[in-house]
């Protein structure tokens, strides 16, 4: 499980997180949403332990590795499998060993076990016969399996995923969470993503937190969200436009 | 201000001076701090295994091999330049027996480690400083954390290492490669006789000079890999923060270069 208790980070005199409380529990799909700008990626950042807070805990199976450094952090880490917004895939290796490398950096498994591992991978993603591409030689969409399909390799209990449908057309969005939701069911990771996509996210999501200037504002369901009472919730799902709110 | 007190706007001209040259020198120092700590954090790794070879293996290929044939162009044509320069100078008091040891020394003592640097800087020093820059704004560094593996040891410590192994080759080719263009201009083109130009040469410049120049090569060895890691890893946002952090690694290397060459000529024999 993990907590993340009163989270604040300002960076200068500029307030991001001014207090996150959320929870997330074993096993369960959670989405992220707010507006651009309103502290998501930092929140994302926070989880990781690439951020560290000026106050608060992010608390995972009771450890807050805000407090961790070194070992201690990378052993949590061992942990995670991160999907990030534009893929990060290294660009001086090839599909196939963009997928291999946390294998045989993280494990002693024998080639040929990585290469079994990294092909089942790429079969259920839907890339296969793409290893030997590089990745400039592949389509955004494509690079997005292939970034899932290497944080997924290692078999993660906890996965993040940043964004990962930003940037494509609807019908890969789609595809992508429901690839997203067929290797949930097959691993029974816990899931934490940062997502714009409204409302396609509302399929997939188990519960679903709202970030506004900072602070989660909403947490809930597929369900409770979209019947959501509070303004600033239903005017995000809608994409009305700032003036609307106000009006309203 | 709630106690008051009468803010730095509202200081006199000198004071707000002072103020400003006060936050120059803690910006200074604390820029000084964090880059000792990158060099030190990635010297420490060199003593904690494991030591990623294959990776070494690659930056030694991409920093040495890679800038060989323009090392060996630079140095054959410096020499040859020094070669003219010099016989036509000592030509005048009758001294041309003394161009090889003018162009050895120069070349081993001074030009040889520092050229080298300076042309391995540009060519590999600022390919390294935007390699590391493209992986940052496109968080393959933040990728690599996450998978539990420390960037600097896959990507800081092999180019420090390669570093250090290739910069005294490269400064050993281009002083060989000097030492011919020097010959081929005051031996070949203006007649004079290589017994004179090596016999010379190996009668007033000893293994001290060359010592000298080996130890400037593997203090750039280190200087070059170290501001251009250190200048990748922390560049800014988007193309300006890789393009701003390349200019800075070249700049910035050369004038150490220059600097450092100045002291360790004062130091070394």
């Amino acid at each position: 499980m993990i907590r993340i208790q009163g989270l604040r980070k300002s960076f200068g005199s500029q307030p991001v997180l001014q207090g996150v409380d959320l929870d997330v529990a074993t096993g369960e799909i959670m989405i992220i949403i707010g507006r651009s700008g309103g502290g998501k990626s930092v929140l994302l950042k926070h989880l990781l332990g690439l951020l560290r807070p000026d106050a608060g805990a992010v608390l995972v199976d009771g450890i807050d590795i805000t407090k961790l450094r070194g070992a201690a952090l990378e052993a949590v880490r061992r942990r995670y499998g991160v999907v990030f917004q534009g893929g990060a895939l290294f660009d001086s290796m090839s599909v196939f060993d963009n997928v291999a490398f946390p294998l045989r950096e993280k494990t002693n498994l024998a080639a040929g076990d990585i290469a079994q591992r990294v092909e089942e991978k790429l079969l259920q993603v839907g890339l296969v016969d793409m290893g030997h591409k590089n990745p400039a030689e592949i389509s955004g969409g494509m690079r997005k399996r292939v970034a899932i399909a290497r944080a997924l390799v290692t078999e993660p209990e906890i996965v993040f995923f940043d964004e990962p449908t930003t940037g494509l057309d609807p019908i890969l969005v789609n595809t992508i969470h429901h690839l997203i939701q067929d290797l949930h069911r097959k691993f029974r990771f816990t899931a934490v993503m940062v997502s714009h996509e409204i409302p396609e996210i509302f399929e997939i999501a188990d519960r679903v937190a709202m970030l506004h200037e900072g602070v989660i504002i909403e947490t809930g369901d597929a369900r409770s969200i979209q019947a959501s009472t509070n303004p600033l919730v239903q005017q995000f799902i809608r994409g009305e436009p700032e003036s609307a709110n106000h009006a309203a | 201000m709630t106690d008051g007190s009468a803010g730095p706007d509202t200081w006199p001209l000198p004071a707000r001076w002072v103020e400003r040259l006060g936050w120059l020198v803690l910006y200074i120092v604390e820029s000084l701090g964090r880059f000792a700590r990158f060099l030190g954090h990635a010297v420490a790794l060199v003593f904690i295994p494991p030591l990623k070879l294959g990776r070494l293996a690659g930056r030694i290929y991409f920093i040495g091999f890679k800038s060989l044939t323009i090392v060996i162009l630079t140095g054959a044509f410096t020499g040859m330049a020094l070669g003219l320069q010099v016989f036509l100078t000592l030509q005048r008091v009758g001294s041309e027996a003394f161009v090889g040891p003018a162009v050895g020394i120069a070349l081993v003592r001074e030009l040889g480690p520092v050229l080298t640097a300076v042309f391995v800087t540009g060519l590999a020093g600022s390919a390294l400083t935007a390699e590391l820059g493209i992986m940052r704004i496109t968080e393959q560094i933040d990728a690599l954390m996450v998978m539990a593996l420390n960037p600097m040891r896959y990507l800081v410590v092999p180019a420090i290492l390669a570093g250090l192994i290739s910069f005294p080759m490269l400064t050993a080719i281009f002083d060989v490669a000097g030492i011919y263009g020097g010959y081929l201009v005051a031996v070949i083109l203006l007649g004079m006789s290589p017994g004179t130009y090596f016999g010379q040469m190996h009668a007033f410049a000893d293994m001290a000079d060359v010592m000298v120049g080996f130890w400037k090569s593997v203090a750039f060895g280190a200087l070059v890999p170290w501001v251009c890691t250190y200048k990748g890893f922390h560049c800014g946002h988007g193309a300006e923060g890789v393009s701003r952090a390349t200019t800075e690694a070249v700049v910035l290397s050369c004038v150490l270069i220059l600097v450092f060459n100045y002291f360790l000529g004062s130091v070394l024999p």
